[in-house]
């Protein structure tokens, strides 16, 4: 939405006149991400993360290409490539370090850009095409990671490709057929491993557009904020430059210093030693794991042991892995309680920080922990919860929850006022 | 927001009346560090295209001369381009010392073109330094052009019996590589 008190753009001199009549870019930007943007003036650093993971996806294109430039996707050669990269192109440790690295970077932001939609319920209305959207991004992002570390043909990467690809094996009577059809072969080769570039080349690009159409459908309704409370009034805003991007630009620094240390001092922290020995489809590694941001999800996969009447387990670990993400394309049509931040909701607190938090970690220890007890047993409790936070407890915490009162305005929140705010007015989504 | 007397912190107050704020000095200081740091980051984004190491190891060639009699020539590989090793004749040496040097293109004495003592030994790169085709005239039967040299069949230089520039669009003469004669027989190019 473009709040009336917006500022208005004004060319400068001659040329951007001539510009603003011919391809209005600079009013773009300055309607975007410049003075002409007005923003909730109560944002925490939890609203960084957007901007943070925009920058991560661009570095992972440069990156990207770079590396594609001394890469080849050919079995005989991949591996030995990634090691050339390594050892004898300029800088090449820098860029691949950096890739892999920024691809974890990528997930840390965008991990907690999602947690912060969790809490401050941000996917609720007007704001549900957002998400919707986010919520594509990072299935997007699952698709490119997974095809990404497939690429330098070690150990990890074959049979990653090899389990990963088995999901679609769990399918009823077309599984296997599909199986093939993904890996152009019984078992990853240069088929797979050349589709994969392809399309490890080409997705980011795809969530490039995402992230456009993302952006777009956040400026419509403006940023949610710590409230939940919309804007009211111009008092409540600050205009996005020079106020977020400093505060953007200092976060982005911190990202920065931790990602750089990360890449010159434990630049294979986050990887696996397998993944430096070439790709042998006759040896299984012992212990074999995704990358660390699958690990929730890949608990959720190995939680179901037992066939269950018709259906057997591994369908049934599919559906679920599958299901944990998709089930967040109707979350703003479960949770209907009409305030939005979690810091007015008490109830929602308590399973938020005692229920879904616990139970995330839970899994995300259990995907990274060998298949056995007491992991797969943990696992399937924390899944169970998973799903009853989001199918059960948040439907019916939207109902029967008391909120606590909400501030009249952002203004108020921010400066304090006597004026105590009635609930059965703000209370209501503004529309 | 301007910053009215009311509002305005040690940062934003211009305590000294020179209209210069502390935080004047912030915005300068921080603008010029992420300046700086794009900048450093460019170095290694453009580095990276150029030779790798491996390809910077491949950059040097031993050549075997022993066999090749007066008036042949071989042809070997120099960092991945033509390199002509020629025995000229006692007649082409004499050629390419009778032509008077003030009068060519890139001017140039046999002597300045080849070794001491090896003066019938002329090592040139097989590159036309017109726009790089491998000139003919090295192979046996090959079309040597009109001053018994190479002759780049691409737009027609011709070079003469010490691979200089006679006739033709190329601008200089045959590029000499840097080479050394290890022993009687052998030279390393690079």
């Amino acid at each position: 939405m473009s709040f009336p008190w917006a500022k208005e753009y004004t060319p400068a001199n001659g040329f951007t006149k001539f510009l603003d009549e011919k391809l209005p870019l600079p009013r773009l930007v300055y309607n975007a991400v410049g003075a002409g943007y007005p923003v909730p003036r109560n944002l925490s650093y939890f609203w960084n993360f957007g901007v943070l993971a925009g920058f991560f996806l661009v570095l992972q294109i440069v990156t990207g290409i770079i590396l594609a430039m001394h890469y080849a996707a050919n079995a005989q050669v991949a591996f030995a490539t990634t090691e050339h990269i390594m050892r004898n192109v300029n800088w090449g440790w820098l860029m691949r370090y950096a890739h892999a690295n920024g691809a974890s970077f990528f997930f840390i932001v965008v991990y907690l850009h999602i947690f912060r939609g969790f809490y401050y319920s941000s996917y609720k209305a007007p704001r549900e095409m957002i998400w919707l959207l986010g919520v594509t991004i990072f299935l997007l992002m699952m698709a490119t990671a997974f095809m990404g570390y497939v690429l330098p043909w070690g150990q990890m990467s074959f049979w990653g490709a090899k389990v990963i690809t088995g999901l679609f094996g769990a399918i009823p009577l077309v599984g296997e057929p599909i199986q093939i059809w993904l890996l152009g072969g019984y078992a990853p080769d240069n088929a797979a491993l050349n589709r994969f570039f392809s399309l490890h080349f080409l997705l980011p690009f795809v969530i490039a557009g995402c992230v456009i159409l993302h952006i777009w459908a956040l400026h419509i309704p403006g940023s949610s904020n710590p409230t939940g409370v919309e804007i009211k009034s111009e008092s409540d805003t600050l205009p996005f430059h020079p106020y977020y991007t400093v505060k953007d630009g200092f976060g982005l620094g911190v990202a920065l210093i931790l990602f750089m240390t990360m890449v010159f001092f434990l630049p294979n922290a986050l990887g696996h030693p397998d993944n430096y020995i070439e790709a042998n489809p006759l040896s299984t590694p012992a212990h074999i794991v995704p990358e660390w941001y699958f690990w929730p999800f890949y608990a959720i996969l190995r939680a179901f042991t037992v066939d269950f009447l018709f259906i057997p387990a591994k369908l049934l670990g599919v559906i679920a892995m599958f299901g944990s993400i998709l089930l967040w394309f109707i979350l703003p049509w479960l949770d209907r309680s009409p305030v939005r931040s979690g810091h007015y909701r008490p109830l929602f607190r308590k399973f938020f920080w005692f229920g879904l938090i616990p139970a995330m970690i839970v899994l995300f220890i259990c995907g990274g922990a060998p298949a056995e007890e007491p992991y797969v047993m943990l696992s399937q409790l924390a899944t169970a919860y998973y799903f009853l936070h989001f199918l059960v407890i948040l439907p019916i915490v939207g109902q029967i929850e008391k909120p606590e009162p909400l501030p009249y305005s952002i203004t108020e929140a921010v400066l304090g006022s006597d004026k105590k705010a009635v609930l059965g007015e703000n209370a209501s989504p503004a529309v | 927001m301007a910053d009215t007397a009311a509002t305005a912190t040690p940062e934003t107050a211009d305590e000294t009346g020179d209209g210069i704020r502390r935080r004047d000095f912030i915005d300068i200081a921080a603008v010029s560090a992420a300046g700086v740091g794009g900048l450093a980051v460019l170095y290694p984004l453009i580095s990276q295209m150029a030779p790798s190491k491996d390809v910077l190891a491949a950059s040097t060639t031993e050549v075997d001369v022993s066999a090749i009699q007066p008036g042949q020539a071989i042809k070997a590989v120099f960092r991945k381009q033509p390199l002509f090793v020629r025995r000229l004749t006692p007649a082409e040496v004499q050629e390419a010392n009778a032509t008077p040097v003030g009068a060519l293109r890139d001017p140039q004495t046999l002597a300045e073109r080849t070794q001491e003592g090896h003066q019938d030994m002329l090592v040139t790169m097989g590159v036309c330094t017109h726009l790089g085709c491998v000139p003919l005239g090295a192979a046996e039967g090959e079309v040597k052009g009109e001053f018994g040299g190479y002759f780049c069949p691409c737009h027609g230089s011709h070079y003469d019996t010490a691979g200089r520039i006679r006739k033709g669009p190329a601008p200089t003469n045959l590029e000499v590589p840097e080479y050394t004669f290890t022993s009687d027989t052998t030279i390393q190019v690079g």
